[in-house]
């Protein structure tokens, strides 16, 4: 049973968030300064997995774990500037000459993260300083890389503006000039060590190199008269881990020995320099990897043809609109399988607030419930959303309430554990939330559902919130001028084919026999699948 | 290091469809003396198994070395030895163009008859070349530098021993031979193989042996392992410091334990990086040394064949000489007593020689009473053309002719097998093949082509065919017993047309020669029927000759 406990997230910004209103940059996210504190472990929302917004998160983050998107992906937002700054943002990276110096620069980021990994598992000290260095450099040359792209590129976005004046900053600054010009330095030195080892036996000496002629040059001089162009090579393959042996290992302690200086000057630097890592820039990193993720699987859907837009929200009305839209959820798992995906359009007008949804099962009204919740949700993330235009209300929450298996653990019915549960969303939501319910109460008998559902829509209506609310009984969809009644559709000439669109129009009286037949196996489809042919 | 005795400056080149498994085996698998006949085994064992496909292998050059029974003048130059016998084959069949490097091989010939048992001796010492793979064993796939460059030294000091010697015959040899080709051959191996350089190579093959252990420079790479190894020599020393192992003074040592396993494999890896370049360089030495050998024997080989067959038709006193080759222009062939070899090869008594004038001539017809020798005069032509192409003597007193673009033969053939086709439509689907390679300056033998059908019909396919060719400056030879065909074309009386026509002696007896002669409306079938049956053909009446 799911728990009360849903953070209210009231505003609290901790003092290291650097929340800065002058106009500089702490986050690509949020306009306001970094909400680090609020993002940790943030757990997901419980109407995620009925919404399937869980699913299309795995999809986002599939190739993207190391980032941590969860949390992002979790925290909606209710203010409309913020909303409009992500959107703007989002807009903007749509653009290949704004997204590839980011996408380069998260290349180089996690370059630089595999060197530090390897920091960790290599044993050798000076191993490990060789590679701290090399992540350094890496870091350094991946920030003045930024800077000059983006110094290149026009932008309208006023997260990208600071963004691109904040690395300018950083880069012009004095202490990445002294970072970036010792690393350089390191790499200088240590890249013009020359030196010489012997082997003679078992013995080794390692000893500086003497200007002593090149032999292999000679060699193939001599032979060169026996040479001829289209001779078979027999170099051999030489492995080329980046780990040293242990002969390699003591060999390049008696170089340290041969350069001590240079040697005591690296050790001083990774002392010195173990948090070289710009915050700023890593935070960047990480949070930049949202839009990249969900404007990637944006670019895949377009390409099947389906759109995707940047909503008008608004915290005030709720006149609510959207033209073509589509389950995101679905549509990627579709798309996979090559298969078409089915648009619909909705619409609430004036003191509309609730559409229920009836009609034949397997005819589209949970994925129009989903879609409708996707919907909220996606837009209060400020990214794009399905469809070719829309406007959306900003809620304060979503809740949702779809069938759930039983639950052993107490010994109420089912029928009262999901009335517990509706008893608990309708204290907690107010009039500027979200409600999706889906066939709820068909563990009991078609009076009580009929009865109940008439309840628990009318006290939805009273709280004056959005939702959709998916039933079988067709007169709950005529329950005032709240409500709005959409049915899913069939194919004329053949009622057993969905069309899975959901139309505004007056329920039909069918929906009850339908799920009845549904129920007890008996309808066309059932029917052909028990009855062996 | 180059060969160049059979083209000057440049290594021979081989039709590619005699570039087969066998030639692979011969320029591959020198060493192996075996492998040549393996290669041909399989060979034979493929065809037997698809018999089909010898429809696909009559090639022109198939066709030209079956109708001019090239196998035998193969053998005679082969002498039992396969190696000789392919040699020999694939040089024959990939005629040369060009009068002057006809030239150049001729003199090299001529050195070698002069001086067969130093060409002897070289061959020999180019097997003795190929022999060392065999000594020094072959390299396995994934052995390590240390091996391939121990191996490969080993190689190269041998060869070197050859090549000394090589070199010493090379020295005495000089003045006596005179052709363009051994005489730079000789002073190739003398600039290129100095005492000094000689010396520098073994000095370098001793120290590659590293006894006073193995220096390398190195840089550091990536998270400072060692990369960019090379290896160094010590500076000079004198003597007594090279041969004394010295300690090291200017750096710092250790020493892994007699028992640490992965440290001697580390010790291993690092050698090997070093080396890794040095023993590709000797390795590649020791190829190119071992590809030098393999060609000299290459060569060496069609020449001996030369000398065998020269010593075959001088046993057998006949006639032999250097023919001369003339550049592509009016085109030209004049002989005096020209005889078919290989026919010489397997007659008891000498062959009849003939004397052909047919400078300007473009068009030869070959008539006249059967037996009387017109099929052996062609071949005799065609063999002669070969063998001046091949850069060979010839046999004939004396023989010159215009360089051939392609040499051939469209002869009579033993019905077709399979009964696919007509035997007409046989010989007008070989000779549409033919047609596909012939350009101007080409030569083509025709023996009784389209004689499978009426006389009226083969003349009138064949005069289409002829006046072709000769207007693409196609010269044709043509043997036939159709008197239309030969007979329009004489009644033309042309400039650039020889009638030749086989002598019959008021007996009958033939005398195998063909002085010029305008065609016959007979070919004296009577006569045969007379042999044969004791008695003439009855209703005939024996005209004069």
């Amino acid at each position: 049973m799911a728990s009360t406990e849903q953070a209210q997230s009231v505003e609290v910004m901790s003092p290291d968030d650097r929340s800065r209103h002058d106009g500089s940059f702490a986050s690509i996210l949020f306009p306001d300064g970094a909400r680090d504190a609020e993002l940790e472990a943030r757990p997901e929302p419980d109407f995620f997995a009925d919404l399937n917004l869980d699913q299309v998160l795995a999809t986002l983050t599939a190739t993207r774990q190391e980032y941590r998107l969860e949390p992002l992906f979790y925290l909606a937002l209710r203010d409309v500037d913020a909303v409009r700054y992500r959107q703007a943002i989002a807009r903007e990276l749509e653009r290949d000459d704004v997204r590839g110096p980011v996408e380069t620069f998260a290349r180089a980021m996690r370059r630089v993260r595999d060197h530090l990994a390897q920091v960790e598992q290599l044993r050798h000290r000076l191993q490990k300083q060789a590679w701290f260095l090399d992540a350094v450099a890496i870091h350094c040359s991946a920030a003045e890389t930024l800077a000059t792209e983006l110094a290149h590129v026009e932008l309208e976005a006023d997260g990208l503006r600071r963004l691109r004046d904040y690395v300018a900053g950083y880069v012009g600054s004095e202490e990445f000039a002294v970072l970036a010009g010792e690393t350089r330095a390191l790499e200088q030195a240590l890249g013009s060590i020359e030196y010489a080892v012997h082997l003679d036996g078992p013995r080794v000496t390692v000893e500086p190199p003497q200007e002593q002629p090149d032999f292999t040059s000679e060699i193939e001089a001599t032979f060169a008269r026996f040479a001829h162009a289209a001779a078979r090579s027999y170099r051999a393959e030489i492995g080329d881990s980046p780990h040293l042996n242990h002969v390699e290992e003591r060999i390049v302690e008696l170089v340290e020995q041969l350069h001590r200086e240079t040697f005591r000057e690296l050790a001083r630097y990774c002392e010195a320099r173990r948090d070289f890592l710009d915050p700023t820039l890593r935070r960047f990193d990480r949070e930049v990897q949202l839009y990249l993720g969900y404007l990637e699987l944006a670019r895949r859907l377009g390409g099947a043809g389906l759109h995707f837009c940047y909503p008008e929200v608004s915290t005030e009305s709720k006149e609510s609109a959207a033209a073509d839209t589509f389950d995101l959820a679905l549509a990627l798992k579709l798309g996979d399988a090559g298969e078409r995906v089915v648009t619909n359009d909705l619409e609430l007008r004036g003191a509309e607030r609730v559409f229920v949804v009836t009609g034949p099962n397997n005819g589209g009204k949970t994925t129009f419930a989903r879609m409708f919740g996707q919907l909220h949700h996606l837009a209060a993330l400020g990214l794009p959303v399905p469809g070719r235009h829309a406007r959306l209300f900003l809620p304060d929450r979503v809740f949702s309430h779809f069938e759930r298996e039983e639950d052993i653990e107490t010994l109420r019915s089912r029928f009262e554990d999901e009335l517990v549960r509706v008893r608990e969303i309708l204290e907690q939501a107010s009039a500027s939330s979200v409600i999706v319910m889906n066939e709820s109460f068909a563990s009991t008998t078609l009076e009580d559902a009929r009865a109940v559902g008439a309840a628990v829509l009318r006290r939805v209506i009273e709280l004056d919130a959005l939702g959709v609310y998916v039933t079988f009984v067709d007169e709950l969809a005529s329950l005032g001028e709240a409500t709005v009644s959409a049915v899913s559709q069939v194919v004329p000439d053949n009622p057993a084919e969905r069309t899975f669109k959901v139309v505004r129009m007056p329920a039909n009286g069918l929906a009850y026999a339908w799920a009845i037949a549904e129920k007890y196996g008996l309808t066309y489809e059932r029917l052909l699948g028990t009855i062996p042919a | 290091m180059k060969v160049f005795l059979l083209q000057r400056d440049r290594d021979l080149t081989v039709e590619p469809e005699l570039q087969d498994e066998v030639y692979a085996a011969m320029v591959e698998s020198s060493a192996n003396p075996f492998a040549v006949e393996h290669a041909k085994r399989n060979r034979e064992r493929e065809r037997a198994r698809h018999p089909e496909r010898e429809v696909e292998r009559a090639t022109p050059l198939g066709l030209l070395a079956e109708d001019l029974e090239l196998e035998t003048l193969w053998q005679a130059m082969a002498n039992g030895d396969e190696y000789l016998f392919e040699a020999a084959r694939r040089v024959l069949l990939s005629s040369l163009r060009d009068p002057e490097t006809i030239v150049y091989r001729q003199e090299v010939l001529v050195d070698c008859l002069e001086h067969a048992e130093a060409v002897r001796g070289i061959y020999a010492l180019a097997l003795e070349g190929l022999e060392i793979e065999r000594k020094v064993g072959s390299l396995w796939s994934g052995a390590r530098p240390g091996q391939i460059l121990r191996r490969s030294a080993n190689a190269v000091r041998l060869q070197l021993d050859v090549l000394r010697r090589l070199r010493s015959v090379a020295a005495e040899q000089r003045d006596a031979f005179r052709s363009d080709g051994f005489r730079r051959f000789f002073a190739m191996l003398s600039e290129e193989l100095s005492d000094d350089y000689l010396a520098t190579v073994e000095e370098h093959l001793e120290e590659l042996e590293f006894k006073r252990g193995l220096l390398e420079t190195a840089v550091l790479g990536k998270g400072l392992k060692g990369r960019s190894y090379v290896v160094r020599r010590e500076r000079g020393r004198s003597l007594g410091e090279r041969l004394v192992r010295t300690r090291r003074t200017a750096g710092h040592s250790f020493q892994i334990h007699p028992r640490d396993e992965s440290g001697a494999r580390a010790l291993e890896e690092l050698r090997a990086r070093g080396l890794n370049d040095v023993a590709n360089a000797v390795a590649q030495s020791a190829d190119h040394v071992k590809s030098f050998f393999t060609t000299l024997k290459l060569e060496l080989a069609f020449y001996l064949g030369c000398l065998n067959l020269h010593a075959r038709l001088v046993d057998r006193g006949e006639p032999v000489c250097f023919p001369q080759p003339l550049a592509a222009g009016e085109t030209s062939l004049v002989a005096a007593e020209l005889y078919d070899v290989a026919l010489s090869l397997h007659l008891a008594e000498r062959p009849v020689g003939n004397d052909v004038g047919a400078a300007g001539k473009a068009l030869v017809f070959l008539t006249g009473a059967n037996q009387g020798g017109k099929s052996t005069l062609l071949r005799a032509v065609g063999l002669a053309q070969l063998m001046l192409q091949a850069g060979m003597f010839v046999g004939a007193r004396s023989f010159r002719a215009t360089v051939c673009d392609g040499i051939f033969t469209h002869f009579k053939r033993e019905e077709d097998e399979t009964m696919e086709s007509g035997k007409l439509d046989e010989e007008l689907r070989r000779m549409s093949e033919l047609a596909r390679h012939f350009v101007p300056g080409s030569l083509l033998l025709c023996n009784e082509s389209f004689a499978s059908t009426n006389e009226a019909e083969g003349s009138e396919i064949a005069e289409q065919i002829v006046r072709a060719l000769v207007e693409r400056r196609v010269k044709v030879f043509f043997v036939t017993h159709m008197y239309e065909l030969a007979h329009r074309f004489h009644a033309e009386g042309r400039d650039d047309a020889l009638f030749l026509r086989a002598e019959r002696l008021p007996d009958g007896s033939r005398t195998f020669r063909l002085p010029e002669g305008e065609p016959l409306p007979t070919s004296y079938g009577a006569d045969s029927y007379r042999r044969v049956f004791s008695t003439d053909v009855p209703g005939t009446v024996a005209r004069p000759g």
